[in-house]
């Protein structure tokens, strides 16, 4: 039962682990069965939409330095010429959101998408540099967790942002920086994502 | 951007810390250092919306949404309640998905073992787009409790995992959702994890006979609540909203 504040507000609903088994729910394919014939989240853009294609991926590790194999991850971000949906996204379908799990036996995951132009800072901030926005969630941790993908090889951009300055040390920024391999002649992203310990990465609370 | 698009600040005393010993996988998985407070930019206050287009009609029925050779085995429960903000408003045309076990306490996935078996009839997976009240409804069978390794003998209360969007993205929320007198929910470790007693009650569903179906279906209640928005405390005054 929800019972108002003095002042009228409503307790935001505590989170919960989305457990061993979130495939089930949000990618049941990925647990071994098809049921919907729409799969949300399968690709951030339509094929015919603007921009560079690149391809982003990363492993997630736990404190141990073991691989998380059985975490969620959702990717949010502007189009090519730095537009979310709601400010005229350039793709017929105005997505820029998909999802996909780490692979039960490598711990990779990954996304074909397109690389995000500049977004607009909060008002009164800059333009902030090329990024996607990444919410893990798995086993084990107890609330999603947010981050950002930034591009190692956008230095002019990256040293403006607003976001990455207010991250003090030097050494936590570089853990949203992803670096560029080319791929089948293709852009490749790489960035791991470490949950705890030596090289944690910076997580926002947004 | 308009500044009253923004969202309030998460009260994180609602929440589970990171890391929470008696929930043992946390405690190597659960980030150590805080976390580095943002003012949200438009990547935080915008969002993905889904229409009602992009679902298929018994997509929020688990009683027949894969069904093979009849109905899953269980008790027939409707699960309803409404999606509000901080602000108490009706959280309108949002992406509400759920997933859960069957009768027996077993998932349909390749990494459960338990012994319970699978229910051909039983997928345990759905969802569905709050109305302009921010109603929401679906139908399924009872989830049974489950053990997990954790403490020697550690067992799941009934519960159905819930995956709900708002209109941004930083109201992003996973939870569950028990069932009103269980008496496993005081011995669970993974609801022990929300430190306050009065937080952790607001993830029981009350069993709503009103809502019932007779002779068929019992129904229970369940309301989730996301981050308001200072848009909504002052909708009625600011422009450009
Ligand atoms: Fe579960």
């Amino acid at each position: 039962m929800i019972t108002p504040d003095a002042l009228g507000y409503l307790p935001e609903t505590p989170s919960q682990t989305a457990g061993p088994y979130v495939h089930i729910g949000l990618i049941p394919r990925q647990a071994g069965f098809d049921i919907f014939e729409n799969n949300l989240g399968e690709a951030a853009f339509d094929p015919t939409a603007e921009g560079e294609r690149i391809r982003i991926e990363g492993r997630i590790l736990d404190g141990a330095g073991a691989l998380v194999r059985d975490a969620l991850v959702e990717i949010w971000q502007a189009d090519a010429s730095g537009r979310y949906p709601a400010q005229g996204m350039n793709d017929p379908s105005g997505r820029g959101w998909a999802r996909t799990g780490t692979d039960f036996e490598t711990g990779l995951w990954s996304f074909e998408t397109i690389k995000p132009g500049r977004v607009p800072g909060r008002r009164g901030h800059g333009r902030m540099a090329p990024h996607i926005n990444l919410w893990i969630v798995a086993r084990g941790i107890n609330t999603g967790l947010s981050t950002r993908l930034y591009f190692a090889d956008e230095e002019a951009a990256n040293a403006e942002d607003p976001v990455l300055g207010i991250v003090e040390q030097p050494e936590r920024r570089r853990t949203l920086l992803a670096r560029r391999e080319v791929r089948d002649d293709r852009p490749c992203y790489v960035l791991d994502i470490r949950l705890q310990g030596e090289g944690e990465t910076v997580f926002f609370d947004i | 951007m308009n500044p009253a698009h923004e969202f309030v600040a998460r009260d994180r005393a609602q929440h589970p810390p990171a890391v929470t010993p008696i929930y043992k996988t946390s405690v190597l998985r659960g980030p150590h250092r805080p976390l580095i407070s943002l003012q949200n930019s438009q990547s935080e206050v915008t969002g993905p919306a889904f229409g009602n287009s992009a679902l298929g009609p018994l997509d929020n029925d688990l009683i027949l949404n894969h069904a093979k050779t009849g109905e899953p085995i269980g008790e027939r429960v409707i699960v309803h309640g409404r999606v509000l903000d901080g602000s108490a408003r009706p959280v309108g045309g949002v992406l509400v998905e759920f997933w859960q076990a069957n009768a027996g306490g077993r998932y349909r996935h390749r990494n459960d073992s338990y012994v319970a078996p699978i229910d051909p009839n039983f997928g345990g997976c759905g969802r569905t787009i709050t109305d302009a009240d921010g109603r929401y409804h679906f139908r399924t069978v009872k989830p049974g409790p489950y053990p997990y390794r954790n403490r020697v003998n550690d067992w799941r209360p009934a519960h159905i995992h819930f995956s709900v969007f708002g209109s941004g993205f930083a109201q992003r929320l996973i939870t569950q959702m028990y069932f009103e007198g269980d008496p496993l929910i005081r011995h669970d470790s993974i609801l022990a994890t929300v430190p306050d007693g009065a937080a952790r009650d607001r993830l029981v569903a009350r069993l709503d006979l009103d809502a019932s179906v007779p002779l068929d279906t019992l129904a229970y209640r369940w309301d989730i609540v996301l981050r308001g928005s200072r848009s909504t405390l002052f909708e009625n005054r600011l422009q450009g909203n």
